[in-house]
């Protein structure tokens, strides 16, 4: 019966092989590496197909400036890239074109691919070209005006872009290198994890300090001990973006698909590099808040809503249940200056990411119904500034803000 | 009835049996399809912590059983009554959907002991054949305690049960159950806290010469990791465990131990919402086919597959295989044939103690597991000679709840609503405990189940048809053990002790335990078992049963401990002999 299953699983790889696939006999080395450099670049978060296995896009990306189709990049030559030649992908890659010449928006994170390598765009296009084709025609054309005017975005590119591959820093370690090229090349995590400016720029001043988007707050990332991972040991940051679960933490909302189809999948040697990287690099953060003293009002509501509603999983004493239940003390996600995060997580609830060395994925349940804004601002408030947490007191009006928000975003 | 492709593995309900079955199969590199007559059910999902607590509808209304439209029984106490079917579930609560009643139980997770195994030859040889009571059809089991130890271990550890050992290899550790069978691993998280009523417990019990230890249990102290990898949470003795799905990820069921590593396996394959109606058989009859099953949309569907695996609730498995004329039916007149033969439940009673008012037990701080038991009186552990019935029960002391609705214990006399209600709830309901037991249900030539003649169900399939009364042996034991109960209970300080005897005849509207067993009894032949000592048909060899049908009689414990462990002793068998020479007996009748 196994050697039946076998056969199956065999005949069925044979015949996609023989189908619209591409993969050119003799370029397995270069299609293997560009394999992962997909992984490294987390593409299927955002291309991912209605078929849930491919890249054949067409899912909206939110942005601030309105919603952007994502485009099929599968081999098919009337609805993907198959027509795609290597200097036109490169182009793309590095500098936000199109074969014909028109541009790409930044939410195609080519601010960020631009430090990738020729050679690496070639592997990673080696690799599209072996995937079969998936025909599936995306409407591209979903920005309200005027941001659907592409030109716009020469003038953008002026004011936000510098194209330039990655050049390593020989005054520092082959790993710390190796790290930096992944963070601000393929794994493009500044897109979520930096501000941006009016336009949608990079505040660059404030690389890797967090940044809103989607609903969420993508916390500060840099060496900071309060509000970044200076915190963190090197193994806790492995562990989490191996796993998406440490003691501290759980992956959830858009950083689950991180994980999920990215970070989970790299080797540990790159997820190393990753930690060392960001701890290395320097902490930026704004000065800590004195903490809401224990005796206010709000606190001590906020007090006993936590006891009531949160203590049972997070305990009393925000200590948490390791791999399972998020450590809310010396949190530093729920003490970043800007509260989407905590709120959206307290008012919708949210799945943490399953993977295979964690498959549990525990969720944190929806109270948006239970609290009122005043409530679930106190609890808020006292979450992010008990057991040695300090942060900015959360308003009954920020919560009142964030039901709209949630509303627009079904969990 | 369209035709599907062939699968390697058909799996019948997708509840503890059936989820292990398929994980473990499904990594074998089996494809595997499981078919669950219920809905899609998972923690995040389904049991949030800011809706489960909800006894109205959860316990009142009994949100997450089976419907009895969907399908009930007719039961009644003697061959010479007509049966009536069951319009409501009272006596026991069938659970529905995937991870079946792994989502509602309490949780008490026992092993049992080595002379239950070979009950019968144990029970002559040292009273002699003419001490079994008239008419009892007890029999050993085909396979041993020794044999089932490493599965009862596995299976412990995958629930992470919480406890105390008490037998290690031989050697009895203070703390734990001496009479126990021996244990090669202490239990995987350490047991609950006791709450007062347990505390209470183990002093009186002591002072009496009995052996007191905690209940081991489903709800896991500890957070804790199974070999799978799958997480769990402390208990937090939020007292919505039992007729409830857990939200903390503390009570071992599919859901928080098998399914989130099942369900990333790409080779297997749910169905939910879809009701297996019948396992097909070659024409020569030796032979599954598969089976067939309807839809929710009411399509008939045929899944072919090389083995069947009947995983459905146990009084379901020994239906199915009524309905699909596997195996020869049962006749009490004859004593001929196997199928719905011995029949068992079990009996359970105790009593209750009223304390005074500066007794607060607070049992709403209750786990479904948090007790503190006695084992001296279960088994055979005390000579029966004298008393003159066989079996016995564990003696228990719980603290499961004290929900709102219906944890409102008021003293005999008091009127059911109304002002004096009210005073009488406030002045005795958390002055009150209760010393129970879980006591064994022995099998009888009368007591069996058959397809009922008159009542179908939906499907126009005949009901099964349940006959059983709890007789005198059973009553006798249990009267024994509820004397015991109330001795404990004065030891503990009660003021006042009701003794709560159990009494015939069986009654199918109050709950009693959803503890059925028999019907497809395992055996070590075809005249006395419906499957070998490997869970294997005896007729036909490519279809395996799991579940307490599979019971020849019930000992004095909840039986899911059990189920666990005879689903890993299968599936022993069935990757590591069968699968090498599919299709044959592993036992030759």
């Amino acid at each position: 019966m196994r050697r039946a299953a076998l056969l199956a699983a065999t005949l069925v790889a044979a015949s996609m092989a023989g189908g619209t696939a591409r993969a050119e006999p003799d370029n397995y080395t270069e299609a293997a590496r560009g394999r992962y450099l997909t992984v490294l670049g987390d593409c299927m978060a955002c291309h991912i197909g209605p078929d849930g296995q491919s890249l054949a896009g067409g899912h909206l990306l939110e942005t601030p400036f309105g919603k952007i189709s994502v485009p099929n990049i599968t081999p098919d030559n009337d609805t993907g890239i198959g027509r795609w030649t290597a200097d036109d992908f490169h182009n793309a890659m590095h500098n936000g074109k199109r074969p014909d010449g028109t541009h790409l928006y930044p939410a195609f994170p080519y601010t960020s691919f631009t430090r990738m390598s020729r050679a690496d765009n070639d592997a990673v296009l080696a690799y599209l070209r072996s995937r079969p084709a998936v025909e599936n025609r995306v409407e591209r054309d979903t920005l309200p005006f005027p941001f659907n005017i592409r030109l716009l975005m020469a003038g953008w590119n002026w004011l936000n872009f510098t194209p330039g591959e990655f050049r390593p820093d020989p005054q520092r370690s082959a790993e710390f290198n190796r790290g930096a090229y992944l963070v601000e090349g393929p794994g493009h995590c500044g897109l979520c994890h930096t501000p941006r400016n009016l336009i949608g720029g990079d505040r660059d001043s404030e690389h890797l300090q967090g940044g809103a988007l989607q609903g969420w707050f993508a916390p500060n990332i840099t060496a900071d001990a309060r509000l970044g991972i200076g915190d963190w040991s090197q193994e806790e940051i492995v562990a989490y973006l191996r796993t998406g679960h440490t003691d501290r933490t759980a992956a959830s909302g858009p950083m689950a698909e991180v994980v999920a189809y990215s970070t989970s999948q790299m080797t540990e040697e790159d997820l190393k590099a990753i930690a060392i990287y960001l701890r290395e690099r320097g902490a930026a953060a704004p000065p800590a808040p004195p903490a809401v003293s224990a005796e206010d009002p709000r606190m001590r509501a906020g007090e006993a809503v936590y006891a009531d509603t949160c203590a049972a999983c997070h305990v009393g004493n925000g200590s948490g249940v390791a791999g399972m239940f998020p450590r809310l003390a010396n949190n530093q996600l729920v003490r970043q200056d800007d509260p989407t995060g905590i709120l959206r997580v307290v008012l919708q609830g949210s799945r943490s990411v399953a993977t295979p060395e964690a498959p549990t994925a525990p969720a944190m349940p929806s109270l948006g119904w239970r609290l009122n804004d005043q409530q679930a601002a106190d609890v808020a408030t006292y979450i992010r500034n008990s057991w040695g947490n300090a942060a900015p007191p959360v308003t009954p009006d920020q919560v009142r803000k964030m039901r709209e928000v949630v509303a627009d975003r079904p969990g | 009835m369209s035709r599907l492709p062939k699968k390697d593995v058909v799996i019948i309900g997708l509840g503890w049996t059936g989820s292990i079955m398929a994980h473990e199969l499904a990594q074998a590199g089996l494809d595997v399809v499981a078919i669950e007559r219920g809905p899609w059910r998972d923690t995040a999902s389904d049991y949030n912590i800011g809706t489960a607590p909800d006894e109205l509808r959860y316990a009142i209304r009994q949100d997450i059983f089976l419907r009895p439209a969907q399908e009930t029984l007719t039961a009644r106490n003697t061959p010479d009554q007509v049966a009536l079917p069951i319009r409501k579930y009272g006596s026991f609560l069938p659970g529905n959907g995937v991870g079946g009643a792994g989502v509602h139980w309490n949780g008490h997770t026992w092993r049992f002991m080595p002379t239950d195994f070979n009950l019968r030859s144990h029970l002559v040889g040292r009273y002699g054949e003419g001490f079994l009571p008239e008419h009892s059809t007890i029999q050993d089991w085909p396979v041993s305690y020794d044999e089932l130890e490493p599965h009862y271990d596995f299976f412990e550890k995958v629930c992470g049960i919480s406890g105390k050992a008490g037998n290690l290899r031989g050697v009895t550790q203070a703390g734990g159950n001496p009479f126990e069978g021996w244990r090669s691993d202490e239990y995987p998280t350490p047991p609950l806290k006791p709450n007062l009523a347990q505390n209470l417990f183990h002093k009186a019990a002591t002072e009496l010469g009995l052996h007191p230890f905690p209940l081991p249990g489903a709800n896991v102290s500890t957070a804790y990791t199974n070999p799978y990898g799958v997480r769990m949470a402390p208990c937090t003795y939020c007292g919505f465990c039992e007729w409830f799905g857990c939200a903390n990820y503390s009570k071992s069921s599919p859901q928080t131990c098998v399914l989130p590593v099942l369900m990333r396996q790409t080779n297997f394959e749910a169905r939910t919402l879809s009701e297996v109606t019948k396992i097909n058989l070659a024409p020569d009859g030796k032979t599954a086919t598969g089976v067939t099953y309807v839809d929710s949309a009411g399509r008939e569907w045929e899944q072919p597959a090389d083995l069947v695996l009947l995983c459905a609730y146990s009084l379901f498995n020994v239906r199915l295989l009524m309905l699909s004329g596997i195996g020869t039916q049962y006749d009490p007149a004859t004593g001929k044939g196997t199928l719905g033969r011995n029949y068992a439940y079990q009996t359970n009673a105790g009593s209750l103690g009223y304390f005074d008012k500066d007794t607060h037990f607070n049992h709403f701080a209750g786990a479904g597991s948090l007790g503190m038991m006695a084992d001296d009186f279960n088994g055979d552990v005390f000579d029966h000679g004298p008393h003159g019935f066989i079996g016995g029960a564990n003696l228990a002391c719980n603290s499961t709840n004290a929900r709102p609705i219906s944890s409102r214990v008021v003293p005999p006399g008091t009127p059911r609503w109304g002002a004096r209600w009210k005073k009488a709830t406030v002045e005795t309901a958390n002055h009150t405990a209760n010393v129970g037991s879980q006591g064994s249900s022995y099998s009888y030539r009368d007591c069996y189940l058959d397809l009922d003649p008159t009542y179908k169900d939906p499907l126009g399939r005949p009901l099964m048809r349940m006959t059983f009364d709890f007789k005198e042996n059973e009553l006798k034991m249990s009267r024994f053990i509820v004397d015991r109960t109330a001795e404990v209970m004065q030891a503990m300080g009660a003021k006042q002790v009701v003794k709560n005897y159990k009494r015939g005849p069986w009654d199918v509207v109050p709950y009693q335990t959803t503890h059925n067993t028999g019907g497809a009894v395992m055996g070590n032949t075809p005249e006395d078992s419906v499957v070998n000592r490997y869970t294997q048909h005896w007729d036909v060899p490519n279809v395996f049963v799991s579940g307490a049908c599979l019971f020849p009689q019930n000992a004095g414990y909840n039986p899911t401990g059990t189920v666990g462990a005879l689903t890993y002793w299968a599936l022993d068998a069935i990757k590591n002999r069968y699968l090498k020479n599919p299709g044959q007996p592993m036992v030759q009748a």
